[in-house]
């Protein structure tokens, strides 16, 4: 499964899609930025409510696939900019966290 | 490679937007040199750690990446309050983040114990009031 297949299976928003061919092995939530450096898995999804700078180099450092938004949570255009030049996915989800996370794992 | 090769960064205390930026080229700087993926995502994510610290914590520092034959060393240096009790600080959930920092997602308390886990070694070196420096290193070749 590629991100760009996630996008388009599970109606999630993508506001940044630099690698849409990337690969994804396993998912990952959480909203503290340290645990997920220490737990998050290379190629995973990641699943926050977080929208600030910071999850851009997060997600750079664990090498993620993408990082999924839920709850409806937007992200500034400043962000999203930052995420395409870094070569970060990012998709939004109106589901909550947990929907989100099982609509992952009926596709992985 | 038969001599060290050293990345020094200035970690600017006051810019939180661009925290976490040395270790982005440190994990650029690696690939360039061929170290193997799994060193690389542990030294830079030790980087970050001990980056973001020094930002929150001390108001910035200086930052040096030592590459060598058989090891990298980080050396994380800062001239801010200084870590009283390193043992406490060293605890899985121990932290003093504001709570401004803690709205993004800092403050977990597992910054330090992350650097641990993911080096080698690691030494802290503090004096209150003076400031801090951590020296880390990873082996390669093993
Ligand atoms: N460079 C430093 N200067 C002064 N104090 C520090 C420094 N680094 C860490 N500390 C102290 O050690 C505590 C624990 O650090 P640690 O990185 O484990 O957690 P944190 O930074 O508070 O939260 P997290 O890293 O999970 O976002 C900090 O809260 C702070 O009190
Ligand atoms: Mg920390």
């Amino acid at each position: 499964m590629t991100v760009n297949e996630l996008v388009e299976k599970c109606g999630f928003k993508a506001v940044s899609m630099p690698r849409p061919e990337r690969e994804i092995d396993g998912c990952y939530i959480g909203d503290l930025l340290s645990w997920v450096m220490g737990r998050a898995q290379e190629d995973s999804v990641w699943i926050t409510i977080m929208s600030n700078i910071n999850i851009i180099a997060v997600a750079t450092l664990t090498d993620v696939s993408c990082i999924i938004l839920a709850e409806g949570v937007t992200v500034d255009s400043e962000i999203i900019k930052v995420a395409l030049e870094k070569g970060v996915n990012i998709l939004l989800s109106d589901k909550r966290t947990y929907e989100t996370a099982v609509a992952v794992h009926e596709l992985i | 490679m038969s001599e060290s090769l050293t990345f020094h960064y200035d970690v600017d205390g006051e810019d939180f937007t661009s925290a976490g930026q040395a270790s982005v080229q440190v994990k650029k700087n690696l690939r360039r040199l061929g170290i193997a993926p799994e060193i690389i995502r542990q030294v830079s994510i030790a980087m970050y750690e001990g980056e973001i610290n020094m930002v929150i914590h001390a108001g910035g520092g200086k930052a040096d990446v030592i590459v060598s034959e058989d090891k990298i060393e980080i050396i994380l240096a800062d001239h801010g309050p200084g870590i009283a009790d390193i043992e406490l600080a060293m605890q899985e959930g121990y932290s003093t983040a504001p709570d401004s920092v803690r709205s993004l997602g800092f403050g977990a308390g597992m910054g330090l114990p992350n650097m641990k886990r993911y080096m080698d070694e690691m030494t802290i070196d503090s004096t209150v009031g003076v400031g801090t420096t951590i020296k880390m290193t990873v082996y390669l070749n093993r």
